[in-house]
C-alpha cells in the first residue's frame, strides 16, 4: 500500500523533487543544529580559550554566526529561486496594468519581492509598466519594495537579530513601499517622466516560459550560486569586523553615538546611507556589532534601509527616464518614510 | 552569419553574458556574430523587459537571467537546428 502510494507520487514531477531534495534538506538541519556544539568546541576546546575572555567571545561569535547566517542564507535563497520562476515581469506587469491606485500600490509591494527583479533592469522595466498603464505612483510601490525586502536583508536580520525584527522589517519595508508610491502618485508627476518614454514601442513580451519542476530547482540552485557566491565575502568580513566590535570596543561607546538620546542619529544614517551602495550583507553584520554596543535598533535599521532602498548608482541609471525633479521627490519621499519609521521604532523599543 | 544579441546596459550580468555567448561561438564552431544592444529603444522594441536578453539570428531565447555555459550553447544550437528543419 504505502509502496503503491510512493510509486505514485513518484509519477508526480513535484514528489520527485521532494524526494530528490531530501537529503540535501537533511544535511541542511543537521548541519544547523550542530552549529552550537561545534563552535563552542572548536573555540573552548580545540583552543583552549575561555568563555570570560575577550578573544574567546569574539572567536565563537565568529565561528558561530558565519556559518548559521551562510546556512540561512543558502536554504532562503533556494527557496526563493524556485519561488521566483513562478512570477516574471511580464506577469507583474499584466498584473498592475490599469489597476487603480490604493490598491495597486499594495499589490505593486508586494509582488516587488517575489518578482524577478535587478537594479540594472530598472530602465526597461520602468518603461514596460508604463507602456502597460501602470500608474507612475504604483510603479514606484514596485520600485521601493522590490530591492528593500529582499531575502538576503530578511535572512540576515532573521539570523543576527531573530523573527521579529526580520517580520518588522518586512512590515515596515512594504508600509514604506505603498506609502511613498501612494504619495508621488498624489503628486501627479507624469509630466516629469521623459517624454520618449510615452514614445517606446515596446515589442512581444510574451514569455511563457514551459518550467519543469527540475528546471525550477536548477534556476534555485543559480540563484544560490549568483547570490551566495557574491555575498559570502560580505558576510564572512562583516562578521569578523561585529565580532571584534563585539569582543573589544567597550559597551556604551556606540551608544553615545547612535544611541536613542540623540535625536539627529536617525536623520543622520538616512543620509549617510543613501551614497552607500552596498548589499545588506556589507552592512548588517556592523550593524549587529552597533547594536550590541547600545546603538539604538531603529537607528540601525534605517541606516541599513537606507543603504539598500536608495542608491546612487540607480538614481543615476533611472535618470535617463526621469528629470531630476522626480528623482529629488523620489529620494525624498522615501527618505522621509524610513526616517519616520526609524523614529517610530525608537520609540517603541 | 549566424546572429546573435546580448540586450543589456552594459552591467556586469550583462557582459558576463555576452563572455558566454562568445565562448559558445567558439566552441560550436559556428560562423556568428556577437553584439551587445545597450541601445533601450532596441531593447524594448525586442521586448526585453528584464535585462540580459539573449536572442539569436533576432528570436529571443532567454531573458532576466544569466544562464549556464551549457545552456547557452544549447539554446543557439536549438534555434540553428529549428532553422534548418
Amino acid at each position: 500500500m504505502a509502496s503503491k502510494v510512493l510509486a505514485r507520487s513518484l509519477d508526480r514531477p513535484a514528489a520527485r523533487l521532494v524526494i530528490g531534495l531530501a537529503p540535501a534538506a537533511l544535511v541542511w538541519v543537521g548541519a544547523y543544529i550542530m552549529l552550537r556544539p561545534i563552535a563552542n568546541a572548536i573555540t573552548y576546546d580545540l583552543f583552549h580559550l575561555s568563555h570570560d575572555t575577550r578573544l574567546g567571545s569574539a572567536v565563537n561569535f565568529f565561528l558561530y554566526d558565519t556559518p548559521k547566517v551562510l546556512l540561512l542564507l543558502t536554504g532562503i535563497v533556494f527557496l526563493m529561486g524556485i519561488v521566483r520562476t513562478f512570477f516574471s515581469p511580464e506577469s507583474t506587469r499584466r498584473l498592475l496594468g490599469g489597476r487603480r491606485e490604493g490598491v495597486g500600490n499594495v499589490a505593486a509591494a508586494g509582488l516587488g519581492i517575489v518578482t524577478p527583479f535587478c537594479s540594472c533592469s530598472a530602465v526597461p522595466l520602468f518603461i514596460g509598466f508604463v507602456e502597460a498603464g501602470v500608474p507612475l505612483g504604483v510603479t514606484f510601490s514596485f520600485l521601493v519594495s522590490a530591492p528593500m525586502v529582499n531575502e538576503v536583508a530578511v535572512v540576515l536580520l532573521f539570523g543576527l537579530f531573530g523573527w521579529k525584527t526580520a517580520a518588522l522589517y518586512i512590515g515596515l519595508g512594504l508600509a514604506i513601499a505603498i506609502v511613498a508610491g501612494w504619495v508621488i502618485g498624489r503628486l501627479r508627476m507624469e509630466r516629469h517622466v521623459e517624454p520618449f518614454v510615452y514614445e517606446i514601442a515596446v515589442g512581444q513580451l510574451d514569455s511563457a516560459e514551459a518550467l519543469t519542476w527540475s528546471d525550477r530547482a536548477a534556476r534555485g540552485i543559480q540563484a544560490v550560486r549568483d547570490i551566495v557566491g557574491r555575498v559570502w565575502p560580505f558576510v564572512v568580513v562583516g562578521i569578523a569586523v561585529g565580532a571584534a566590535i563585539h569582543g573589544y570596543v567597550p559597551q556604551d561607546t556606540m551608544a553615545h553615538i547612535m544611541g536613542e538620546g540623540a535625536w539627529w542619529s536617525v536623520p543622520a544614517a538616512v543620509v549617510l546611507g543613501v551614497p552607500m551602495y552596498s548589499n545588506a550583507a556589507g552592512v548588517l553584520p556592523v550593524i549587529e556589532a552597533l547594536i550590541d554596543k547600545g546603538a539604538a535598533l531603529g537607528t540601525a535599521l534605517a541606516f541599513m534601509m537606507s543603504v539598500v532602498a536608495l542608491s546612487l548608482p540607480e538614481m543615476i541609471i533611472l535618470r535617463r527616464v526621469l528629470k531630476w525633479q522626480l528623482i529629488a521627490v523620489f529620494i525624498g519621499v522615501v527618505a522621509a518614510g524610513i526616517t519616520i519609521v526609524g523614529f517610530v521604532f525608537n520609540l517603541v523599543f | 552569419m549566424v546572429k546573435i544579441e546580448v540586450f543589456g546596459s552594459g552591467c556586469a550580468n550583462c557582459q558576463r553574458l555576452e563572455e558566454m555567448a562568445k565562448a559558445a561561438v567558439v566552441n560550436l564552431g559556428i560562423e556568428a556574430q556577437v553584439e551587445h544592444v545597450t541601445d533601450v529603444k532596441q531593447i524594448m522594441a525586442h521586448g526585453v523587459m528584464a535585462t540580459p536578453g539573449l536572442a539569436v539570428n533576432g528570436k529571443i531565447v532567454s531573458k532576466g537571467r544569466v544562464p549556464s555555459a551549457s545552456e547557452v550553447m544549447s539554446l543557439i544550437a536549438n534555434v540553428l537546428s529549428e532553422e534548418e528543419a
